[in-house]
């Protein structure tokens, strides 16, 4: 259990990170070499949904595992855990925010589009904690291609926030600035 | 008892001088004027009927869509019932005259508010409206603050200052200010008649069409007919200008007047003037020909007044650099919410303010032409439309001026150095 | 009568994805707002879809980034979402 637990919670943050890079992407306008922008933006739903899964099984496997002593309130209420509870904590706080972040992304249609994307920011915020957690608490034993991967992500996901920031960064970003011809 | 029939009787045929219905009372008319010269309205004794009435006086709105006075009311009033929980609607008298070419509305709000207020009054108990309110920019507020103080039922009526934006005296953007302080247009899936101000079914009349509306119940819908056409019943009061400082005035004349008459009553002769403005920044330019003013019919024969403004193209001026003046201020009235206006408005300005600065490049008119049918059809309010519609009649009546400035002249100001 | 596409343009904000989802319906202007193709006026902004169109119409509905489609049902003439 415990290393399921440590797999599927890898699993997890790795489709995450993916998923916020395709919704960057989808952001943009801009079509994925031969995808399509509706596909970028299924691909995008889709991931975030498998990664969702993974995160479930995460946090089942470790609810049920004698050696990490999970408890049903640390799921929902962050720091009480006994082992390393800041680092966990930062786990129950990310699993909190990406759950608000997925259930108002799947009401969308009836919640309406400024609550749906005032939450969907809070993804800025779970990605950080999320990736704080895995190192905290699963470095101990990890070996360097967890901190290979975690770098890698680190650099992926801040060149996307650089390249959202930037001004070309819409499709439409050039004939919107006014030049026609 | 009515003072002014009489007299409006002589007035046809309709092309004939100004008449006074509105302004009948005099300048700045308090109450005890109003009902001395117009007589006593109690909007429970009008309201019984009144949608007929207005339906057989064919009164149509004069803010600019001329539509249908009476199908609005009728809409609302029945939108209101067909409700699963009934609710009852809201009615706005529309005041705000954002158009910088018009201020009709506001010469009347400052000279018959009582007549104004009584049309609203019994429009709104015609429709059994749960809210009144009076949207008109602040300069006229505090004259219809004392209007609503001196009139029998003026408590009922709610004042909003209207912002001096173009587009602020746009139907749903008096919704939306009034509900979220906001004057820009919300989408219009589905009608203000139906879902409204809080949702509930609502009205918006222009004051000059509430004006006719009180005038209509007091004498009738023969009355109303009897100045006009039978196309274009009633009269409409004209904002006239241009010309230099001191010569605008307005003016009401009956439905079906000819534009050149007009000019003449307001001091012009119209076989000095090169082109004149008639509908305001979303009207068209014409040549001061024998157009007919009226809301509807043939093309060339016919021009909308919209919300009756006409203004004179000055001695001298370019009728291109007129134009793309008004197109740069159409771009930055825009509200920036849809994006073919936010994007196609400046757009179209810059390429019209190419060819009005006399740049040589044959490709500009076809790139206007190209960006006019893209705008078109394409946003939450006419505001694109509109200024399509300004831009293809400049086109047209200037089509000589454009010929010139892409060969480096310009016959008005002059011919620049290249 | 056929079913329209409501295009809410204080919503759109031109990404693209229902010129591509129904690309014999709608196509791209200049800044990337949808123009509804060999329409005019009105026909614009409500586009009548046929009905072979439909589903991909209600892919788009569901897929806009923006919500700013909105599918009106013909018959009923009620909109299949509310705002």
């Amino acid at each position: 259990m415990w290393a399921f637990g440590r797999v599927s919670g890898f699993m997890s943050l790795g489709l995450f990170t993916l998923s916020v890079l395709l919704g960057v992407l989808t952001r943009s306008g801009r079509p994925l070499l031969v995808l399509p922008r509706f596909s970028v933006s299924i691909l995008h739903r889709n991931i975030a949904l498998l990664a969702a899964v993974f995160l479930g099984l995460h946090v089942g496997s470790l609810l049920l595992d004698s050696f990490a002593k999970l408890r049903p309130v640390d799921v929902v209420v962050p720091f009480l855990g006994s082992y390393r509870p800041f680092w966990q904590g930062l786990g129950t706080v990310a699993l909190d925010l990406v759950a608000a972040v997925i259930l108002t992304a799947l009401l969308r249609q009836r919640i309406g589009h400024r609550m749906f994307k005032a939450v969907h920011w809070l993804t800025y915020a779970a990605w950080p904690v999320a990736m704080a957690h895995a190192i905290g608490n699963g470095t101990d034993t990890a070996g360097k291609w967890f901190l290979l991967f975690a770098a890698a992500s680190g650099v992926a996901v801040a060149g996307a926030l650089l390249w959202r920031l930037s001004s070309t960064f819409l499709e439409t970003a050039k004939a919107r600035g006014g030049n026609l011809r | 008892m009515n003072p002014v029939s009489g007299e409006l009787r002589q007035a046809s045929p309709p092309h004939a001088q100004p008449v006074s219905r509105l302004l009948a009372a005099g300048p700045e008319a308090e109450y005890a004027r109003h009902a001395d010269t117009f007589g006593h309205l109690d909007p429970d004794a009008a309201a019984p009927g009144l949608l007929n009435l207005l339906e057989a006086s064919g009164l149509t709105g004069r803010g600019g869509a001329a539509f249908a006075t009476w199908r609005k009311a009728v809409a609302t009033s029945q939108s209101a019932q067909k409700r699963l929980v009934p609710v009852r609607p809201v009615v706005i008298a529309n005041g705000a005259e954002g158009e910088p070419l018009s201020f009709k509305d506001r010469t009347l709000l400052a000279h018959a508010p009582h007549l104004v207020l009584d049309g609203l009054l019994a429009v709104a108990r015609a429709v059994a409206a749960a809210q009144v309110y009076l949207y008109a920019p602040a300069a006229s507020i505090p004259g219809a603050q004392r209007a609503l103080a001196e009139h029998p039922g003026g408590r009922r009526i709610q004042v909003v200052a209207s912002p001096d934006t173009f587009i602020s005296g746009e139907a749903s953007a008096v919704v939306n200010n009034i509900a979220t302080g906001s004057a820009i247009p919300l989408d219009k899936r589905r009608r203000l008649s139906d879902t409204g101000l809080k949702g509930r079914p609502t009205l918006v009349l222009n004051v000059e069409t509430l004006a006719h509306v009180a005038l209509i119940a007091r004498f009738g819908a023969d009355w109303f007919r009897a100045a006009g056409t039978p196309q274009d019943p009633g009269t409409r009061l004209v904002s006239v200008s241009g010309r230099g400082p001191g010569r605008d005035v307005v003016l009401e004349v009956p439905g079906g007047a000819l534009l050149t008459d007009v000019l003449q009553s307001a001091g012009m002769d119209p076989a000095t003037l090169s082109a004149v403005l008639v509908g305001g920044y979303h009207g068209r330019w014409v040549r001061p020909a024998a157009h007919v003013l009226a809301p509807n019919g043939p093309v060339g024969q016919v021009v909308r007044p919209g919300a009756g403004v006409i203004h004179a193209l000055a001695d001298g001026q370019c009728g291109l650099q007129a134009t793309a003046g008004i197109v740069t201020y159409l771009a930055g009235q825009s509200a920036r919410q849809c994006g073919p206006c936010m994007f196609g408005l400046p757009a179209m300005a810059g390429v019209l303010n190419r060819i009005a600065a006399g740049e040589q490049d044959p490709r500009l008119p076809g790139d206007l032409d190209r960006l006019a049918n893209l705008v078109t059809g394409r946003g939450a309010c006419h505001h694109p439309d509109g200024t399509v519609q300004l831009i293809g009649s400049a086109l047209e009546v200037f089509s000589g001026d454009v010929r010139s400035h892409l060969a480096g002249r310009c016959s008005a100001v002059g011919i620049w150095a290249p | 009568m056929t079913a329209t596409l409501h295009i809410d343009w204080t919503r759109c904000d031109g990404r693209g994805l229902c010129a591509e989802l129904l690309s014999g319906v709608l196509v791209r202007d200049d800044w990337g707002y949808p123009v509804a193709r060999g329409r005019q006026g009105p026909e614009r902004t409500d586009v009548p879809v046929r009905p072979d169109d439909l589903e991909a119409a209600r892919e788009a509905v569901s897929l806009c980034p923006r919500l700013a489609l909105s599918l009106r049902d013909a018959a009923s003439g009620d909109s299949q979402r509310r705002r």
